[in-house]
């Protein structure tokens, strides 16, 4: 998308870019350039597969199984892009600028379906509209055989993943059109466009950032996804992944893969990045005391189903299906183990999330005192976590982890030969855990630090800083409490991705430390998909609370 | 936030520290095999000895990639997995060691432990014909292959290729037939699919009750507890290849299983272990609860899975399916089987 025109809010500047700048290189560059050195391990442990070339599974894949994944993959990614955007930017748009029944509290419940994780949602969905499911079957009780498109398609995936994921770009979205303000629309219906027009010239592309940011983050998590697409059997570029590792038996080549997918992520990121570098996207005007657009009756009407059908085919409808299947798995299963599984959740995610909002303070806010090409890069390096599958960096995080135990052992071993007995001192730790879970999940503490920290202008902090304030308390006493909606945003969406990541959590959590997502393994591991019910749904439960909070939050 | 690092780090070195020397007789597990169907004997034989048995459970690539990491640092004393194909897979990584027992030796037969001692089998999962009893007779069944033949046209169900299971049972019909004939016959079912292979066996059942296709390929402990769940559904059971005089007969059976890691800290502990699984006290808790078959004869079926009949295993050794498991996948791959 072409830069938008010049509005009343959208300015142009010449770019500064200082390429590489090393010799300005301020103490937060410094602090951001670690943190994407630390990101850049594990990235680099993948990338050190090619060292050991896989020739014949690489030579098959890319023969028999690339070309058709890689189209999968293409039309995933399309379909949940255009899925997500208009989902979520609509939603956000109807929450943030119109009035109808029941907008107080869908404000709230739209943001619920992020705490479902996307197979739960996979799975119920074809559970009940497959050929097997409730309704077909009654369909056919009532008309006879009929040939319906099937859920298990194409089709169905980009649904499910969509519904599934629209909640980041509704969230971002929503902030962006409320703290645009009114202003400008007014602006715009005093030039003579009308609400459509206003919308579409001037409302969007100011908030285009934003949605950027959404869709972005919603991508990253299409790419790495492996759950939801294995319950379609939908092969894609992760699948592939998969297949070298578990099926073929080769790590390497399912590494290499992993890195291929590293780039195009990189490249896509900063792409985008370079296209929006050149506009200013800073409010005018006080945000957060306009007035509500009143919907006439029949768009009311309109606006109220839409939000309705989307809230209960992402949320209501999933989440009593799994409360019905809990109820059953309850008798069995739930006992006091339950306590432990919650409460290390709980404790695991909660550091976690503190952590990835803190690092992705530090990492916007260096971005922002030092704008250049160094930056951006070290941004999206220290962000491409996200788009990484799972296992994959887990494997990553973890060989490094297991050579660091292995010299502090030998250290340790020359001077105290009781510790003979010790296997390791930083793995099966909590430590391991918070480190891999904050260079997976950076990016979701970032995109909505990123994007707030854009609508604070320049003029702010020249004032703050002739006034006297370091850039320390500049962030303290002037940027933290604008970004409160945006810090909010960040803690929880990182937090509720936490409750529900389960490939890290596996592999790095200390021994006897198991969750509710390592007891959902459990069950489906062996396909007891009833009896992971019980687990799901109290990560659904854990999770709404933060999601609540952070959507109240977000209306002040 | 350094200091809150440092702290943790040193907290956890401590506590680590002083488990190691605090510790008890253990043996530490990674295990594959799920929590609810290992812990239940784990309880029994910490009850019974005294030997604390640690675990972790993950997936088995994870868990073989933490193992290799790790190397002589392992605290693993113990690796178990499900299917053959894994269990070769980590003896080929050089992840266990031979272990020489005459009790293992005596309670697993030949075929279902490794010819090299790395790994031996603690139960049998059998993959069989599961048929509509509305739509087709016992009689119309036969064998595996039989389903590839024109007369299942639009009438097989399959779960997907990238499930370890039918990988094995393909590489076990590429060394009973050759790469042409299995491809041949993996090429007749795909034909014969009324619809996309299922992420997993329960929807495959499903729809073969439902009336979406009449037959389908499943391990028997998918059936039990789907049949439990749901007594009405018109599926049965079908016990292929049983005729006499058929080379290399018998229904295809695969295996959960174990091996002692390589840089085991308590070897003895770990051996102890599984040959404890492997006896007639274990075995029944251990397969029971999974409704799969012991491994030791000398054990009876739990009585749901008998009430299913006997049958005649394929006795080719599941080391096979491991082995051939690489070409089997990429022979699914160029046919398409998804």
């Amino acid at each position: 998308m072409p830069p938008s025109p010049p509005t009343s809010a959208a300015s142009f500047k010449t770019p500064t870019l200082g390429v590489f700048a090393f010799s300005r290189l301020s103490g937060w560059q410094v602090v951001a350039s670690v943190i994407a050195l630390i990101v850049l391990i594990p990235v680099a442990v993948t990338f050190a597969a090619w060292l050991r070339p896989q020739g014949d599974i690489m030579g098959h894949l890319a023969e028999f199984v690339l070309p058709e994944l890689l189209l999968n993959t293409l039309w995933l990614l399309l379909g949940v892009g255009v899925g997500v955007a208009v989902l979520g930017v609509s939603l956000a748009w109807l929450n943030a600028m119109c009035e109808f029944p029941g907008r107080a509290f869908f404000s709230w419940a739209l943001l619920l379906p992020l705490a479902m994780p996307a197979y739960v949602l996979a799975f119920v969905l074809i559970g009940l509209l497959d050929f097997t499911g409730p309704v077909q079957t009654t369909l056919r009780e009532i008309f006879g055989p009929l040939a319906l498109p099937s859920i298990r398609s194409r089709g169905g995936v980009i649904l499910v993943m969509s519904l599934a994921l629209y909640p980041y770009v509704y969230l971002i979205a929503r902030n962006a059109f409320q703290s645009q303000g009114r202003a400008a629309m007014e602006a715009a219906q005093s030039l003579g466009m009308n609400r459509w027009q206003g919308f579409f010239k001037v409302a969007l592309p100011m908030a285009r950032p934003w949605i950027a940011a959404g869709v972005a983050l919603a991508l990253m998590e299409t790419l790495a996804d492996f759950g939801t697409v294995s319950t379609f059997n939908y092969d894609t570029f992760t699948t592939g992944i998969y297949k070298a590792w578990f099926s073929l038996f080769s790590l390497p080549a399912a590494s290499q893969l992993a890195s291929i997918l590293i780039v195009f992520v990189l490249v896509l990121a900063l792409a985008e990045q370079r296209l929006r570098a050149p506009v200013k996207y800073n409010a005018v005007g006080r945000s957060g005391e306009h007035q509500r657009i009143r919907l006439s009756r029949g768009h009311a009407a309109l606006a109220f189903a839409f939000s309705a059908a989307v809230f209960a085919a992402a949320f209501l409808v999933p989440m009593l299906q799994l409360l019905w299947w809990a109820k059953a798995a309850a008798v069995t299963d739930l006992d006091a183990r339950y306590w432990s599984f919650f409460g290390h959740s709980l404790w695991l995610s909660g550091i976690g999330a503190i952590t990835v909002a803190l690092v992705a303070l530090v990492l916007a806010y260096a971005a922002r005192q030092r704008p250049s090409a160094f930056m951006q890069i070290t941004q999206r390096i220290a962000t491409v976590g996200y788009a990484i599958p799972g296992a994959v960096l887990a494997v990553g995080v973890f060989i490094p982890v297991a050579w660091i135990d292995e010299q502090l052992l030998t250290f340790f071993n020359a001077s105290a030969t009781q510790t003979a007995a010790l296997t390791g001192l930083l793995k099966g730790t909590q430590f391991v855990v918070v480190l891999a879970y904050t260079i997976r999940f950076l990016a979701v503490g970032f995109a909505p630090l990123e994007a707030g920290l854009q609508r604070i202008t320049k003029s702010t902090d020249d004032a703050a800083r002739v006034l006297g304030c370091t850039s320390l308390a500049l962030l303290w006493r002037v940027h933290l409490p604008i970004l409160r909606p945006s810090l909010f945003a960040a803690l929880a969406l990182s937090f509720v991705d936490m409750m529900k990541e389960m490939p890290i959590t596996l592999m790095t959590r200390p021994f006897g430390w198991d969750t509710l997502a390592t007891r959902v393994f459990e069950m489906t591991s062996e396909g007891q998909w009833q009896q992971a019910a019980l687990p799901s749904v109290a990560i659904v439960f854990a999770g709404l609370l933060p999601v609540i909070y952070l959507a109240t939050r977000g209306e002040k | 936030m350094k200091r809150l690092t440092l702290g943790l780090v040193a907290t956890a070195a401590l506590a680590a520290a002083m488990s190691a020397l605090a510790a008890p007789d253990t043996v530490v597990v990674y295990s594959a095999r799920n929590e609810q169907l290992i812990k239940p004997l784990f309880d029994a034989y910490t009850k019974e000895t005294g030997v604390v048995v640690k675990f972790i459970t993950d997936k088995e690539g994870p868990l073989m990639a933490r193992l290799k990491a790790e190397g002589a640092n392992t605290p693993a004393d113990v690796f178990m997995t499900v299917d053959a194909g894994n269990l070769w897979q980590a003896a080929e990584e050089g992840l266990l060691r031979p272990v020489k027992s005459a009790t293992l030796n005596a309670n697993i037969p030949a075929n279902l432990r490794d010819p090299d001692d790395q790994w031996f089998g603690l139960s049998v999962r059998a993959r069989t014909i599961v048929y509509n009893k509305k739509t087709v007779k016992p009689s119309d069944l036969s064998t595996y292959e039989d389903l590839a033949t024109s007369k299942w046209k639009g009438r097989l169900c399959l779960r997907t290729s990238k499930k370890v299971y039918n990988q094995s049972l393909v590489a076990m019909m590429i060394h009973e037939h050759g790469q042409p004939k299995a491809a041949e016959i993996v090429t007749g079912w795909v034909r014969n699919l009324a619809t996309a292979p299922f992420a997993d066996d329960n929807s495959a059942m499903e729809a073969v009750a439902a009336g979406q296709c009449d037959v389908t390929l499943v391990n028997t402990y998918y059936y039990g507890r789907l049949i439990e769940a749901k007594p009405t559904l018109p599926i049965a059971i079908f016990w292929p290849n049983q005729a006499s005089g058929m080379k290399d007969a018998g229904v295809h059976v695969n295996v959960s299983g174990a091996g002692v890691a390589k840089h085991a800290k308590n070897p003895a502990g770990a051996i102890a272990l599984i040959e404890w699984l492997s006896s007639e006290k274990a075995q029944n808790l251990y397969a029971d609860v999974n409704l799969e078959y012991p491994v030791n004869a000398k054990v009876k079926v739990d009585p749901t899975v008998a009430a299913w009949g006997t049958f005649k295993q394929n006795l080719l050794n599941v080391r096979e399916a491991g082995r051939l498991q690489t070409t089997a996948v990429k022979l699914m791959d160029r046919i398409g089987y998804k």
